[in-house]
């Protein structure tokens, strides 16, 4: 089998610090100032004076040597928790942006779903941003002109095809763009979290579709934090940490490893500057603990007694109608449940809006909750329909022991993450 | 390098590397994407007057109240000379490819900002964008030219038999607003002043411009630095190819095809070497 993409050595470095205050959002003035200011910085510098480091250059090795093969026909995960250079990795691949060292060679027409409904135009009917987003996808128009009942059956959205998407509900509106990219043939697909989209129903038609490419025999790399959505649709995956490839393993392995990687601290997750995104203010999240009944750090807890868990965070300013809570989900990537500390309307009413400060939400996982094995913990920190302030769906893992809980004098793996001590009455009839 | 052979259908092999240098230029992939250059300039003219009450008409008003404006300043109180050719059309005449150019430098200049998302998520000769805007502002140039063809039959000017070279005038209004947005939709994306810019920078040029008067106001010694502006030689070649003036094409009209064949070129050049932190600095 051919290699469809080679990627040998592979960096990208932003500079982030100077490019951000100076170029990034620059203007021509603050260059100006800038320029005009050295002579005072370099003054301030020389004596000893001034903020240290305020000004200076940051390079972030977003890919740092980064060197794989993919066979054709493979469909490869990459996984990794933001901010490792997942998406990163993707956008060198697309060529929306150039490495800064290093060579890929990729055999084929890449199509790249980094995001689906690029280029739609809200006051263009439904007919008319298909032809638009198939073009910007690099569709030919005879090519769209041939799926496009297919596509429109695709998004269900027959009655409304001639209706600007801007009366679209946004259901509607993904479903759409997201049916225009499915349609894509290229013989390399890049795909990023877009299946992260609308209503349940509509992801497991996506998954199918995406299954279906992968039946064709095109190559596929695909970007998720759905581990369930990963392991379903990939025999292999790669782990990216930090810009790092750091494993490369069939899927299952793969994600065993990054769940439970990374957390020397066993029992305790606390997050580095550079690990929290850019735009999470005014939250910051500082580490995540999971605490047995006497409040000692655990990696293991016992099924059988009460454990805590204890998430802190930072508020830099006022923030309302703030929930801060937990996900828990299998190693397969299923949910067990999600829970927030404001779900309950009087603690809402109280801590709905929180001043600036230093926080800790604590929760009880009361005791005979799982069922053995190893779980994973993500948190999230948001205001619901305004803005999702932080997220990481896989902040920490541990283990259950089932030592003493209900049925454990069989010896056999009990099926279902639950394990609640049901009240039985056996009563005999007649 | 990778084993080609075991092959039977050969998909194209791309190399990814960091650009050194000088980027060439790399047009044939412009024509590989010319039917999205299509489409862009589709979407733009089918969303441009999209929910206006006029509609298309805009693209006939705005040059017309200009060039009554125009008339009543500088044909009845000023009164400028204009070779005698009626001051309405005089003025109206030079008002279409100025309008072309301004439209362009409007557009163009915002056309990789203004699609934020496209640059950051998708792969597409970025070329495209200032190019789709340029061109997509020739439908309302041939919208309002309809006027400038009623006026000549009311005006009785008969226009010449140089009227042949209007396509190629019309050409070199294109390649003279594509070098100048060029430039300005590459440092657009990294200072946004220009658009704070621009409106300064587009009324300075129309009084550069011979649109409100004509060029031979200008003293002989300055003609050749005044020609330096390429939409002088834009102007006089409309008057000249339309009304018959003996403005047409001479050593100044060269330096004006000179120079914008020059900012089309570095224009280009510098748009490529940018492309390529497009993503990174948008």
């Amino acid at each position: 089998m051919a290699t469809a993409i080679r990627v040998e050595h592979l960096s990208k470095r932003y500079r982030i610090g100077a490019t951000q205050t100076k170029f990034r959002y620059g203007m021509l003035r603050e260059v100006l100032v800038d320029v005009a200011m050295t002579p005072v910085r370099a003054f301030k510098a020389i004596t000893g004076r001034g903020m240290r480091g305020a000004n200076s250059v940051t390079n972030i090795w977003a890919l740092n040597d980064v060197s794989f093969d993919v066979q054709e026909g493979t469909v490869l995960g990459i996984i990794g928790r933001n901010g490792a250079g997942k998406s990163t990795l993707l956008k060198v691949l697309s060529r929306v942006t150039e490495p800064t060292k290093g060579l890929v060679t990729v055999r084929g027409r890449v199509g790249s779903l980094l995001e689906v409904g690029t280029g739609f135009h809200p006051e263009l009917t439904g007919r008319e941003n298909i032809y638009l987003n198939g073009a910007v996808l690099g569709m030919k128009r005879s090519e769209t002109e041939r799926k496009f009942d297919e596509i429109v059956a695709f998004s269900e959205v027959e009655q409304f095809i001639d209706t600007p998407v801007k009366r679209y509900s946004s259901g509607m509106y993904l479903r759409l763009a997201f049916a225009v990219a499915a349609h894509l043939e290229p013989e390399i697909l890049v795909v990023d979290e877009v299946l992260a989209v609308g209503d349940a129903e509509f992801q497991k038609k996506c998954l199918g579709k995406m299954g279906d490419v992968a039946q064709q025999g095109r190559t596929v790399l695909f970007v998720s934090h759905n581990m369930s959505a990963i392991l379903r649709l990939t025999q292999e995956a790669i782990l990216i940490e930090k810009g790092r490839l750091v494993k490369r393993a069939p899927t299952q392995e793969a994600v065993d490893y990054y769940l439970s990687a990374g957390h020397s601290e066993a029992g305790e997750r606390i997050w580095d500057a550079d690990e929290i995104p850019v735009n999470t203010a005014p939250f910051t999240p500082i580490s995540l603990r999971v605490k047995d009944r006497r409040g000692k750090v655990v990696d293991t807890i016992r099924s059988t007694e009460p454990s805590t868990l204890e998430f802190e965070y930072k508020l830099s300013a006022p923030t309302t109608g703030l929930r801060v809570g937990f996900y828990l989900s299998t190693m397969r990537g299923e949910y067990v449940l999600t829970s927030f500390d404001t779900d309950e309307p009087v603690q809402f009413e109280k801590f709905g809006s929180r001043t600036a400060g230093h926080y800790i939400s604590r929760c009880t996982i009361p005791a005979d909750m799982f069922n053995e094995g190893r779980y994973a913990l993500g948190v999230n920190a948001s205001s619901f329909g305004v803005r999702r302030y932080f997220m990481d769906e896989n902040a920490l893992a541990f283990n259950v022991d089932i030592s003493g809980a209900p049925g454990t004098h069989w010896p056999e793996q009990r099926a279902g993450p639950i394990r609640p001590r049901l009240e039985w009455k056996i009563e005999k009839v007649e | 390098m990778a084993k080609s052979t075991e092959l039977v259908r050969q998909p194209e092999t791309i190399y990814i590397k960091p650009s050194t240098g000088l980027t060439a230029l790399n047009l044939s992939d412009l024509w590989v994407y010319r039917e999205l250059v299509y489409f862009m300039i589709w979407r733009d003219i089918k969303v441009r007057y999209k929910q206006t009450f006029l509609g298309a008409a805009w693209a006939v008003i705005q040059p017309v109240l200009t060039m009554l404006v125009f008339n009543f300043i500088f044909g009845t109180i000023a009164k400028v000379p204009t070779d005698g050719i009626p001051y309405p059309i005089f003025s109206y005449t030079a008002l279409l490819p100025w309008g072309l150019f301004v439209a362009a430098l409007n557009n163009a200049s915002r056309s990789l900002t203004s699609n934020t998302s496209m640059v950051t998520k998708i792969y597409f000769p970025r070329l495209v964008l200032p190019l789709a805007s340029v061109l997509g502002g020739l439908v309302d140039f041939a919208i309002a030219f309809l006027i400038l063809i009623a006026m000549m039959i009311y005006y009785k000017v008969t226009p010449t038999l140089a009227i042949w070279t209007l396509p190629l005038l019309i050409l070199l209004t294109v390649v003279a607003a594509s070098g100048v947005a060029l430039w300005l939709a590459a440092i657009n994306v990294q200072y946004r002043d220009v658009n704070y810019v621009l409106p300064f920078l587009t009324q300075f040029w129309l009084f550069l411009t011979p649109v409100a008067y004509s060029a031979k106001v200008i003293s002989d010694k300055w003609q050749i630095v005044y020609s330096l502006n390429p939409m002088a030689g834009v102007v006089n070649g409309f008057r000249w190819a339309l009304l018959g003036t003996d403005t047409g094409p001479n050593l100044y009209m060269a330096v004006s095809v000179g120079i914008s064949l020059i900012f089309l070129i570095t224009g280009l050049f510098y748009f490529r070497s940018m492309e390529r932190t497009f993503a990174d600095t948008i």
